[in-house]
C-alpha cells in the first residue's frame, strides 16, 4: 500500500505541474461516458469526465479537513487568538483595527517617546515614511525606481546582494587580521562612506535632470493645449496632407481653423423650428388629440390619456407647471453672437435707461408686459385656438411665475416682450397709458377665500377688467409659488362657476362679462380637471334633482333659467362632448333631454328657451353624431305650434307638446303681412330670461326669428342623422308637417329656402335596409389532433399533475440525490480514514521492525564482538 | 222662558268680557247644571256661545257641550222615545223630571242641530272639534239609545246621526279633505265605518241623482277622499273595534259580518262610480282599483263594466284601467275579446312620457309573458315598441331594450326580428305598417329593428350599449326589467356623478375663448349675447 501511496503522491505531484489544458488533452486522463443515443436539446453534464483530477482533489480536501480532524482527536490544547476584540461580534471590522492600531501605537510611545516634545511620529503607508513619499511626485517617483531598477551597476549589485558576501568576506578576512590595525578597517569605513556619497551625488543629478525635464514637459503640454484645438478633428492623414500647402497662409488658416475649432466644441444647441415645422408640429399634436377623442367616442378605454404629460419627473407636483425646455436659457449663437452678451448688453442699456425714471418704468414695463400678453393671446384666439396658444399661454404663465419670484429678472424679461410693443407706442401714449391702468388695477391680488370676496373683487369693473383680475389672481397664485395656492384657486373655480351663474341671472344678464371670464376658466378648467368636474357635475345634479322634485310636486316644471344654459354651454367648452361617457358632458346632455321632455311650452320665451336647449344639444352631438331623440321630438314640436289647422294631423307630436289645447298656436304668425319686412338676426341671448314684445309685429317678428332657427336647426339634425338607419322613420313626422301642413307660402323667402332644402334631404335620404343579421362570429375551430406542448422540467418524471404535487415530486428527487451522494461521500471518508489508519499502522510496524532489527543488529554486533573475543582468549 | 232669556243677555254680556273667564265660566255652568236640575236653563248660555263668531269660544263651547250632554246621556236624562213638542210637554201635565228630560232632549237636538251647521265652518278646528263632538254623542246614543225600540228586534245605532255627519261633511262646495281626514280614525271602528258606507251611498246617489249626473268635481273629491282612505279589513277574526257592543245577538249583528260589509263596500263604489267622472278622479280611482277596491268586494265582476268601458276611454286611462282588467282576467276567468289588438293599439308615443309608464310595462310584461302567444302578435308589439322607442327619453329606452329583448328571447321564432339570414343581400323598405291597427296586418315580422340598430347611436352610453346587444345572439336569460321600471333621469345621472373616478378627466383640448364658440358653433348662428 505504500507504494500505492507513493504512487499516487506522485502522479498528484505530476498533476500539479501540469496545466488544466494538458491534462484535459491527455487521453489516459479523461474518461469519457458513452452515451447509447443522442437525445436533442438535452444537454450533458458528465459526457466527459477527470477521474484523475476529481480524485486527487477530493484526497487533498480531506487532507486538509478531515485528516486534521482526525489528528486533532482526542486532543485538548487549543489555539486561543488573543487579539484584541477578536471573538467579539459586535465590533465592526475598522473599529478593530483601529483599536488595535490605537493600542499599539499606545504600547510604542508607553516606553521610549515619553519625553519626546518636538518629533512627531512619522506616518508610513506600508512601512515607508509619507513625508518621503509626498516628496516626490508619483510621476517622478515611478521613473525613479525605474531607472533605479533599471541601473545594475557592478557595485550597485556588489553592494546589495554580493557586495553584502563580499563586506563579510572583507570582514571574516579583517576579523582574522583585526589585529594588524585599525586601517584596514578604516578603509572600509571609508568606503562605505565613499560608496554611499557617490549615490547620493548620483541622486541628486538625477533629481535636478528630471525637474528640468518635467519643466520642459510641462511647457511644451502648455504650447501643446493652445493648438490642441486645431489638431482635434482633424484626421491625421488630412493633416499631413494639408501641412505643405498651408505654411505660407498661417494666420488665414488658423483663423479659419480656430473658428471651425470652436464651431465643434460648442454645444449642438436647439434648432430654430421653421414656421412650417411648428404648423407641422401643431397639426400632429391635433391630430393625436383628436385620435384619442376618437377612441373615447367610440367608448374604447384609452390606456394614458395623451393629453396627460408623457413624463412625470419625480419632482412634478403635477400642479400644471411644466418646466419647458425653451424656458431655460441654452448658450446659443444668435445672428453669430453669444445670446448671453446680447441679452447682458440690452440689460445694461435698459438699466442705464432706467436709471432716472425709476419706479415708474417699473410699473411701465409691466403694463406693456401685460399689454403684450393680451396681444399675443388675441392673436392666438384669432388664429383658431391652435395648441400654439395654449404653450403660449403655459409660457406666459411661467414668465409671470418668474416675475413674482425675482423681480429683477422680471424686469428685464418684460423688457423683452414688449421691446417691440414699446417702440410702436410713442411716448405720451404709453405715459397716458401708465396713468390710466395705474388709476385702475393693482398687479397682485390676493385669492378669494369667499364667494363675496371674488363678487367684491370683481364689482364695478369692465368686463375686460375683470378678466384681467381673474388672470392676475391666478398668475399671483400660482400653484408652484406657495404651498396652499392650488387649493385657493380651485376654490376659485367654484366662486367663478358661481359668479357666471349670477351673471346671468341679473337683469338684464351680463353675457359680454361672462364671455370674457370664459377664457380663465378654461385656463383654470385645464390646471384641476378634476375639480372643475366636480362643481359642473354638482350644479348639474343639483339642477336636475331640483327638476326632478318639482315635477313630482306640480307635474310640470318652467324651463330652466339662463344660468343653466351658460353652464351647459360652459361645460361644452370646458369636456369634450363627444366622449362615449364623460362624467360631466353626459349628465349635461341628460339635463338637456330632461328639461326638453319634461318643460312644456307656453310662451315665446319658453319656445326661445327650447331653442337654445335645441342649438347646445346639436352642438353636444355634432362631432359625434349621436342620436337624441329628444331633440327630434321638440323641433317638430315646435314646428307644429306654426301649423295653422290643427285639425286632422297625420303625424303624432310627443310631449310635452300636445295636438291642440292652449298655446297651441304660439308660433302661428297674427298677420301675414309681418313677414314682409322681415330679415334674419340673431336672437339676443337674453331672450331666455326675459322676452318683452308689445307689438303684435314685434311678437310676430319673433316668431319668424324662432321658426328659422327651428328651421335651420332641422336642417342640421337631418345631415347629422343621415347615417342613421331608421332616419326615415325618425323624420317622418317632421316630413309629413312640413310638406302637408306648414303653410310654406305664407313665409319668407329664406324660410322657404329652408323649407325645401330640407324636404329634398329627407326624401333623398336611402329608404332601404339590409335585413339584420348578427356580427359574424369567429368560427370554433375543431378539434386538432396537434400534439400538446407542455414545459418540462425534469425528464422522466410524471407529467401532468398539479403544480403541488409537481413540485413535491421534484423535491424528493433532490432529495434522493443528496441522500446518495452523502452517503457516497461518508463512504468515501470512512475510506480514506482507514487508509490512513493502516497507514499509521505500517509506519509503527515497520518503525518497530527497523528498530527490532537495529537491536538485533547491535546484539549480533556485541555477541559477534564476545564470541570473537572469546575466541580471541581461547586462542590465546 | 222669560227669565232664561234674562239670563242670557247677562250671560251674553259676560262672555263677551274674556274669553278666559268665559271658558271657566262655563265649566263652572256645567258643572251648575249637572249639580242640579234648577240651573238647567244655564244650558241657553253655553248654546249661546255655541253660536258665537270667535273660534275659540265655539271650541269651548263645543267642549263644554260634550262633557254636559255626555254625562246627561250616561245619566239617562234625556227623554228617551219619541219626542213631544216643547210647548206640550210644558202644558202637559206630567212629572217634573220627566219635564227636565224632555226639556234637556229639545236643548241636546238644537246642540246637535249646531254642531252639525259648525261642520261646514270655515276654521278647521272648530270643525274638527265638532265632529268629535259628535261622535262621542254618537257614542253616547249607541250606549244609551234615545230610540225607545223593541230591543230584541233592533241593534242599538245612532244611525241617523252618522247620516246626517256623513252628509254634511260630504260638502258640495268646499273641500273637506282635513275633516274627512279626521273622520277616518272614527272609520276605524267596524260599526261606524259598516253605516258610514251605507250612508255615503245613500248620500251619493241622492245628491248625484239631483244633479242629473252631472260632474260635480268637488262634492266627488270629497267622497273620493273619503272612500278611498277605507280600510277594509280583510279577515272575520279582524272585527273587534267597535263603538257600540250589542249586548245581544252581537253575533247575528250585520256589522259585525264580514261578508256584509263587503257588500256594502261593493255597493258604495259601485254607487260612485256609476255617475260620470272627472277624468283626474277617473285616473285616481283606476290607479287604487286593483289594490284597495278589487279585493274588498265580494263580487269583483262587477267591475267589468266599469272597467271595459274605461279600457275603451283611450290613453292614460286605458293604460290605468288594464292593472285592473289584469287582474279580473287573472283571478276571475274573464275573457275580453281582442284584448291583445287594443294593447297594442295602446302603444304610442306618449306611454314612455306619462307617469304611470313603469306599471304599463310591468302589466305588459305580464301580459306578454305567455308562451302561448303567436308570434306575429310578439313581433307586432317588439317592432312597434322598437319604432316608439326612437322617441323616448334615455329612461323609458332603458325600460324598451330590454323588454324588446326578452319579447324575442321568449318567443325564438321572432329572433328573425334581429337575424335574417338572406342569400340574397338586397336592401328592403321597411315593410311594417306604422298605422295598421290590427297586428296580424302590419308585417313585422317581414321587418327587422332597424330602430334598435340606430338607437346604437344613441347619446346616452347605457342606451348605447344595451342596444349593441342585438349585434350578438342574445343570451338566454331573460333580462329584468323590475328593476329598471322605477328609473328616473336624475337616477340615471347619478351614475356618471356619483361614478368614483381614478382616471383622468378628459379635458376639451380647443381653447375656449369665447362663450358661443365651438360644436359647430349652432349657438353663435342663432343667438347673440346682448
Amino acid at each position: 500500500m505504500g507504494k500505492v501511496a507513493k504512487k499516487r503522491s506522485l502522479a498528484d505531484k505530476v498533476r500539479k505541474t501540469k496545466t488544466s489544458s494538458e491534462i484535459k488533452n491527455n487521453p489516459f486522463e479523461v474518461k469519457i461516458n458513452r452515451k447509447k443515443f443522442e437525445v436533442l436539446g438535452r444537454k450533458t453534464k458528465h459526457d466527459v469526465g477527470l477521474p484523475g483530477v476529481s480524485r486527487s482533489k477530493a484526497n487533498t480536501k480531506r487532507k486538509e479537513t478531515l485528516l486534521k480532524e482526525y489528528k486533532q482527536k482526542n486532543k485538548c490544547s487549543k489555539f486561543i487568538d488573543r487579539r484584541f476584540g477578536e471573538y467579539d461580534t459586535n465590533m465592526a471590522p475598522e473599529d478593530k483595527i483601529l483599536q488595535r492600531f490605537a493600542m499599539e501605537r499606545q504600547r510604542g510611545h508607553d516606553k521610549k517617546d515619553m519625553f519626546n516634545l518636538n518629533e512627531e511620529e512619522e506616518l508610513t503607508h506600508y512601512g515607508q515614511s509619507l513625508a518621503e513619499i509626498e516628496k516626490f511626485n508619483d510621476l517622478a517617483n515611478s521613473d525613479d525606481e525605474s531607472e533605479e531598477k533599471g541601473l545594475l551597476s557592478a557595485e550597485l549589485t556588489a553592494s546589495h546582494f554580493g557586495g553584502g558576501g563580499g563586506l563579510l568576506r572583507r570582514k571574516a578576512s579583517g576579523d582574522q587580521h583585526e589585529d594588524e590595525g585599525g586601517h584596514r578597517a578604516k578603509s572600509r569605513q571609508e568606503l562605505i562612506e565613499e560608496l554611499i556619497q557617490k549615490s547620493k551625488q548620483e541622486k541628486r543629478q538625477r533629481q535636478v535632470q528630471r525637474e528640468e525635464a518635467q519643466e520642459l514637459t510641462e511647457k511644451l503640454d502648455q504650447d501643446w493645449k493652445s493648438i490642441q484645438a486645431l489638431m482635434v478633428k482633424k484626421t491625421p492623414r488630412a493633416e499631413q496632407a494639408d501641412e505643405p500647402e498651408e505654411k505660407p497662409k498661417l494666420d488665414k488658416y488658423d483663423m479659419m481653423v480656430r473658428e471651425l475649432g470652436f464651431e465643434m466644441k460648442a454645444q449642438p444647441s436647439e434648432r430654430m423650428k421653421t414656421p412650417e415645422e411648428l404648423a407641422r408640429e401643431a397639426r400632429e399634436k391635433l391630430q393625436t388629440l383628436e385620435a384619442d377623442r376618437l377612441r373615447r367616442m367610440m367608448g374604447q378605454e384609452v390606456g394614458d390619456s395623451v393629453q396627460r404629460q408623457s413624463h412625470l419627473s419625480a419632482d412634478d407636483l403635477n400642479d400644471g407647471f411644466i418646466l419647458d425646455k425653451d424656458d431655460q436659457k441654452t448658450l446659443a449663437y444668435e445672428d453669430g453672437k453669444w445670446n448671453i452678451g446680447e441679452e447682458t448688453g440690452e440689460d445694461g442699456d435698459e438699466d442705464a435707461e432706467e436709471g432716472e425714471s425709476g419706479e415708474e418704468d417699473e410699473s411701465e414695463a409691466e403694463e406693456q408686459d401685460e399689454d403684450g400678453d393680451e396681444e399675443a393671446e388675441e392673436e392666438g384666439e384669432e388664429e383658431g385656438g391652435s395648441s400654439e396658444e395654449e404653450e403660449e399661454d403655459g409660457h406666459s404663465d411661467l414668465d409671470s411665475e418668474q416675475e413674482s419670484e425675482d423681480e429683477g429678472r422680471q424686469q428685464q424679461e418684460d423688457e423683452e416682450t414688449s421691446a417691440e410693443v414699446e417702440k410702436s407706442l410713442s411716448k405720451e401714449e404709453v405715459k397716458a397709458q401708465q396713468e390710466a391702468a395705474k388709476a385702475e388695477l393693482p398687479y397682485t391680488f390676493t385669492a378669494p377665500e369667499k364667494y363675496s370676496d371674488l363678487k367684491d373683487l370683481l364689482y364695478g369693473h369692465t368686463p375686460d377688467n375683470q378678466r384681467l383680475i381673474v388672470a392676475r389672481t391666478q398668475k399671483c397664485n400660482h400653484p408652484s409659488l406657495a404651498v396652499g395656492n392650488k387649493l385657493k384657486l380651485q376654490k376659485m373655480f367654484g366662486f367663478l362657476l358661481e359668479y357666471i351663474g349670477e351673471l346671468a341671472t341679473r337683469s338684464p344678464p351680463e353675457l359680454t362679462a361672462i364671455n370674457k371670464l370664459i377664457p380663465e376658466l378654461y385656463a383654470l378648467c385645464q390646471m384641476f380637471p378634476d375639480v372643475a368636474c366636480k362643481a359642473l357635475q354638482s350644479l348639474l345634479g343639483d339642477a336636475a334633482h331640483g327638476l326632478e322634485e318639482v315635477l313630482e310636486v306640480k307635474g310640470h316644471v318652467a324651463f330652466p333659467a339662463l344660468d343653466m344654459l351658460i353652464y351647459l354651454k360652459v361645460t361644452a367648452l370646458l369636456f369634450p362632448t363627444s366622449d362615449f361617457r364623460h362624467p360631466a358632458t353626459t349628465p349635461a346632455l341628460l339635463y338637456i333631454s330632461q328639461a326638453l321632455t319634461k318643460c312644456p311650452v307656453r310662451s315665446l320665451k319658453d319656445i326661445t328657451t327650447g331653442l337654445v336647449l335645441c342649438c347646445l344639444a346639436v352642438e353636444y352631438v355634432s362631432f359625434s353624431k349621436r342620436f337624441l331623440p329628444e331633440l327630434i321630438n321638440f323641433l317638430a314640436g315646435t314646428l307644429h305650434l306654426a301649423v295653422q289647422d290643427k285639425t286632422s294631423l297625420g303625424y303624432a307630436v310627443v310631449p310635452p307638446f300636445r295636438t291642440s289645447g292652449r298655446n297651441g298656436d304660439l308660433l302661428v304668425l297674427s298677420d301675414a303681412e309681418s313677414c314682409k319686412n322681415w330679415s334674419k338676426k340673431e336672437l339676443p341671448l337674453s331672450a331666455t330670461h326675459h322676452l318683452e314684445l308689445q307689438t303684435d309685429l314685434d311678437r310676430d317678428q319673433h316668431r319668424l326669428m324662432c321658426l328659422s332657427t327651428c328651421l335651420d336647426l332641422v336642417k342640421r339634425c337631418c345631415l347629422l342623422y343621415k347615417d342613421l338607419m331608421s332616419f326615415p322613420q325618425i323624420f317622418q313626422p317632421i316630413r309629413t308637417l312640413l310638406s302637408k301642413y306648414l303653410q310654406v307660402q305664407t313665409l319668407p323667402e329664406p324660410l322657404q329656402e329652408l323649407h325645401s332644402t330640407i324636404l329634398e334631404v329627407i326624401s333623398a335620404a336611402p329608404v332601404t335596409n339590409t335585413p339584420l343579421v348578427f356580427e359574424k362570429k369567429k368560427p370554433i375551430p375543431l378539434k386538432l389532433l396537434t400534439p400538446k406542448i407542455v414545459e418540462v422540467l425534469d425528464y422522466g418524471k410524471k407529467r401532468g399533475s398539479t403544480k403541488d404535487e409537481r413540485e413535491k415530486e421534484r423535491l424528493n428527487h433532490k432529495y434522493k440525490k443528496e441522500f446518495k451522494g452523502a452517503l457516497r461521500e461518508i463512504r468515501k471518508d470512512s475510506r480514506f480514514l482507514a487508509r490512513e489508519k493502516l497507514n499509521e499502522v505500517m509506519n509503527r510496524d515497520s518503525e518497530r521492525k527497523r528498530k527490532v532489527k537495529e537491536l538485533f543488529g547491535s546484539l549480533a554486533t556485541q555477541e559477534g564482538e564476545w564470541k570473537a573475543l572469546k575466541r580471541r582468549k581461547n586462542r590465546r | 222662558m222669560a227669565p232664561a232669556k234674562k239670563r242670557n243677555v247677562s250671560s251674553a254680556k259676560t262672555t263677551g268680557q274674556s274669553v278666559k273667564t268665559a271658558k271657566l265660566d262655563l265649566d263652572s255652568k256645567v258643572e251648575r247644571i249637572l249639580e242640579s236640575r234648577k240651573h238647567a236653563n244655564d244650558v241657553f248660555d253655553i248654546l249661546e256661545v255655541l253660536e258665537s263668531e270667535k273660534e275659540k269660544d265655539v271650541n269651548t263651547a263645543v267642549s263644554a257641550c260634550s262633557k254636559l250632554f255626555c254625562t246627561l246621556l250616561e245619566r239617562k236624562d234625556l227623554f228617551i222615545g219619541k219626542l213631544p213638542g216643547e210647548e206640550e210637554a210644558v202644558s202637559g201635565g206630567s212629572g217634573p223630571g220627566e219635564k227636565y228630560s224632555i226639556f234637556m232632549r229639545h236643548r241636546y237636538n238644537s246642540c246637535v242641530e249646531m254642531l252639525l251647521d259648525h261642520l261646514s265652518h270655515e276654521a278647521h278646528s272648530v270643525k274638527e272639534s265638532a265632529l268629535c263632538c259628535l261622535m262621542k254623542f254618537a257614542a253616547g246614543e249607541g250606549l244609551h239609545p234615545l230610540e225607545d225600540l223593541d230591543w230584541s228586534e233592533h241593534y242599538s245605532f245612532p244611525r241617523e246621526l252618522i247620516q246626517t255627519v256623513v252628509d254634511r261633511l260630504l260638502s258640495k262646495t268646499t273641500d273637506n279633505t282635513l275633516v274627512l281626514s279626521r273622520f277616518q280614525e272614527f272609520l276605524e271602528m267596524e260599526d261606524v265605518r259598516f253605516y258610514a258606507m251605507s250612508s255615503i251611498r245613500d248620500s251619493a246617489g241622492k245628491v248625484m241623482d239631483k244633479n242629473q249626473g252631472a260632474v260635480m268635481p268637488i262634492y266627488q273629491n270629497n267622497v273620493f277622499t273619503l272612500i278611498s282612505n277605507i280600510s277594509m279589513p280583510s279577515q272575520e277574526s279582524e272585527l273587534t273595534n267597535f263603538m257600540v257592543k250589542q249586548e245581544a245577538k252581537h253575533e247575528d249583528w250585520k256589522a259585525a259580518k264580514l261578508n256584509e260589509h263587503k257588500r256594502v263596500f261593493e255597493r258604495m263604489w259601485l254607487g260612485f262610480l256609476k255617475y260620470r267622472l272627472p277624468s283626474s278622479m277617473y285616473k285616481k280611482v283606476l290607479v287604487i282599483l286593483h289594490d284597495s277596491i278589487l279585493p274588498h268586494m265580494s263580487k269583483p265582476t262587477l267591475m267589468i263594466d266599469f272597467l271595459t268601458a274605461a279600457y275603451e276611454v283611450g290613453g292614460a286611462i286605458s293604460l290605468l284601467a288594464l292593472n285592473g282588467l289584469f287582474v279580473l282576467i287573472h283571478q276571475h276567468n274573464l275573457d275580453y275579446p281582442d284584448f291583445y289588438k287594443k294593447l297594442y293599439n295602446l302603444l304610442e308615443p306618449s306611454i314612455f312620457h306619462v307617469k304611470y309608464k313603469a306599471r304599463f310595462f310591468h302589466l305588459a310584461n305580464i301580459f306578454l309573458s305567455s308562451s302561448h302567444l303567436p308570434v306575429y302578435l310578439v313581433a307586432a308589439f317588439a317592432k312597434r315598441l322598437a319604432r316608439l322607442a326612437l322617441t323616448a327619453p334615455p329612461a323609458a329606452l332603458l325600460i324598451v331594450l330590454p323588454f324588446i329583448y326578452n319579447l324575442i328571447r321568449r318567443h325564438p321564432s321572432c329572433r328573425v326580428l334581429i337575424h335574417k339570414p338572406s342569400t340574397e343581400d338586397e336592401p328592403l323598405e321597411d315593410p311594417y305598417l306604422m298605422d295598421e291597427e290590427d297586428p296580424a296586418q302590419c308585417c313585422a315580422l317581414e321587418s327587422s329593428l332597424w330602430e334598435v340598430k340606430t338607437l346604437q347611436k344613441h347619446y346616452h352610453p347605457d342606451v348605447a350599449k344595451a342596444a349593441m346587444l342585438i349585434n350578438k345572439p342574445l343570451s338566454e336569460q331573460e333580462e329584468d326589467i323590475s328593476e329598471v321600471l322605477e328609473l328616473t333621469v336624475f337616477e340615471l345621472m347619478e351614475r356618471d356623478l356619483k361614478q368614483t373616478q381614478t382616471k383622468t378627466i378628459p379635458l376639451e383640448f380647443e381653447t375656449a375663448s369665447q362663450l358661443l364658440q365651438g360644436g359647430g358653433n349652432v349657438l353663435g348662428q342663432h343667438f347673440c349675447l346682448n
